[in-house]
């Protein structure tokens, strides 16, 4: 494959040269925070990155995708809280729980389309919302305290804030690069084929919805990964992370990074983030800014920033 | 008349008070190409779409090598060899020419549960997809993304996608619509290649191309066939000048 020189490989190449060096900057400047504030951008652009394989490929308009933040957090956490703490346990039940849900959801709403796609998706993750809210013995409302992160029998020390962000970002590398094979793959045409024309797809001789529920369930296990990951960075967990409002943040890291772009997700994760932290030190009304701007986007530049990177390649 | 290779039976269906086909009986022999004419909204692209699968009629049979498919799913008689193309293009816009058929190729090419491979790089989708643009003359187009394409190139396109899928009989609605004379003509030539190897219903609007391609005609009106024969006869037939031509001056007034 060639992999010629536009702004867009450019780009990508230095944000993760960026995010590799990152603790040696922190290391350097005793920066403590630019740590945390990437690892949170990390595992946010994982999950966004898990939505953009059915949102931007698919074409499926997931309203409640924050819901595998959710299970995949609280997988964590409510183990933790029960004394289990080996992630060598935790972590498959966290695919498991994940997986068994979205096949559950999508295979229901994936036999609907457009509007009534999204208020299913929507109506899933809400009940998960409140289901997890009224967990009295695991803090409801309050949320969960995880007193100690995910164990993995001294291989890896996830309470260490370096040893941890790498892991993350091996997780992000790991998701780019099955992204990438599954998006080329068969399968990934038969998905990309639905998101162009579900009709003549059939017509040609694809039993489609098995493809498109197979894509759900890989994106909603790659997201329950994800809230595993969030569990342990923020060491709680509450229902506040699967709030429909959290979907609408990563469908927004989605299309301002570019829908169906294979690095758009973590594009848009890293702006969204790093706006949102340098904006709210301004002013507590940061979304009256990002508003308008997720307008621009949508109206002059659909491709987002990985489109307007691409398009830039001439100049 | 030989085992047919398509077998209509008593085929009806109703959207709402409306009867889209009253009662439908057809056979088409192996290797037949079967023209099927009538006004708008006589009831041919709702035939159509039953034969394919996407319309489930209320009453009658659809058999297909013998075989009673009045019930299979769409993907279920694509795999049996029964394709279609559309009278309103329907392709993958943002894909490139030579994806589209590869699309087609592989959904007869067993499952597509197969994540790590680079399907753009096997040729055995490949190939039998430059096979079949060859035989529509978009072979030089392969690499153009399909929404670039001008009208005549998409109907061509319609009728490679349809032929990729190794079908045993096509069935196409109106590949000729909106084309021009020169677009027409090539067309014509195709499918009377297309002809010498497939069976094929065809529905078209283009009577000259009908009489120079169809081995039999059916003319429907108001969802009834009410002559199949021969084109001398049917170009004889009174009854069918009659029904056929009168209805098409009060069909262009609500068509």
């Amino acid at each position: 494959m060639n992999v010629s020189l536009d702004w867009r490989n450019i780009a990508v190449i230095v944000v993760l040269a960026v995010l590799v060096a990152l603790p040696l900057y922190v290391a350097v400047t005793g920066d403590r925070f630019m740590l945390t504030l990437f690892t949170r951008i990390i595992i946010l652009a994982l999950a966004a990155m898990s939505l953009n394989l059915i949102l931007g490929y698919g074409g499926m308009m997931s309203l409640g995708h924050a819901a595998y933040l959710g299970i995949g957090g609280y997988a964590v956490g409510i183990l933790a809280h029960d004394g289990i703490t080996s992630g060598f346990v935790q972590w498959p039940i966290v695919i498991a729980v994940s997986a068994l849900f979205a096949l559950v959801v999508g295979s229901m709403c994936l036999r609907t389309r457009g509007v009534y796609f999204i208020m299913l998706t929507l109506a899933f993750a809400q009940m998960a919302y409140y289901i997890v809210a009224g967990l009295a013995r695991y803090g409801g409302d309050d949320g969960l305290t995880i007193y100690k992160r995910s164990q993995f029998a001294g291989l890896i020390d996830l309470s260490n804030k370096v040893q941890f962000y790498y892991l993350c970002l091996a997780f992000l590398f790991g998701g780019l690069y099955l992204s990438r094979r599954l998006i080329n793959s068969r399968f990934g045409m038969v998905i990309q084929g639905s998101r162009s024309n579900d009709r003549r797809m059939q017509a040609i001789g694809f039993p489609t919805f098995r493809y498109r529920l197979a894509g759900f369930v890989i994106a909603g296990t790659m997201c329950g990964l994800a809230g595993a990951l969030l569990a342990n960075h923020t060491e709680f967990v509450s229902p506040a992370m699967m709030y429909w409002t959290r979907s609408v943040d990563l469908m927004v890291m989605v299309i301002l990074g570019g829908m169906g772009s294979l690095f758009g997700p973590l594009f848009g994760a890293i702006a969204l983030l790093v706006f949102e932290e340098a904006l709210s030190q301004v002013t507590e009304y940061w979304q009256i800014i990002l508003g308008p701007l997720l307008l621009l986007v949508v109206l002059f530049a659909r491709g987002g920033i990985a489109g307007l990177l691409t398009s830039g390649r001439h100049g | 008349m030989a085992e047919a290779l398509l077998r209509i039976e008593g085929l009806t269906k109703h959207f709402g008070g409306v009867v889209a086909s009253d009662g439908i009986s057809l056979a088409v022999p192996p290797g037949e190409l079967h023209a099927l004419i009538g006004p708008n909204g006589a009831g041919k692209t709702t035939l159509i779409g039953q034969l394919s699968g996407e319309i489930v009629p209320d009453a009658g049979r659809i058999r297909f090598e013998g075989r009673d498919i009045t019930a299979l799913p769409i993907y279920r008689r694509s795999a049996l060899g029964l394709a279609r193309s559309f009278q309103i293009t329907s392709l993958f816009l943002d894909f490139t020419v030579l994806d589209n058929v590869a699309l087609a190729v592989q959904a007869h090419d067993g499952h597509s549960f197969r994540f790590w491979r680079d399907a753009r790089e096997e040729t055995r989708l490949r190939e039998p997809a430059r096979a079949a643009l060859a035989r529509v003359g978009l072979a030089d187009r392969s690499d153009v993304v399909v929404a670039n394409l001008s009208h005549g190139e998409h109907r061509q396109l319609e009728i490679a996608m349809a032929l990729a899928t190794s079908p045993r009989m096509l069935l196409l609605d109106e590949p000729m619509a909106g084309m021009g004379p020169e677009e027409s003509a090539r067309m014509v030539k195709t499918l009377g290649e297309l002809k010498q190897e497939l069976t094929i219903l065809l529905i078209e609007h283009d009577m000259e191309a009908v009489f120079a391609l169809a081995d039999r005609i059916s003319v429907m009106v108001y969802g009834r066939v009410i002559a199949s024969d021969f084109p001398d006869k049917i170009r004889a037939n009174a009854e069918v000048r009659q029904a056929y031509l009168g209805e098409r001056e009060t069909a262009g007034g609500h068509a």
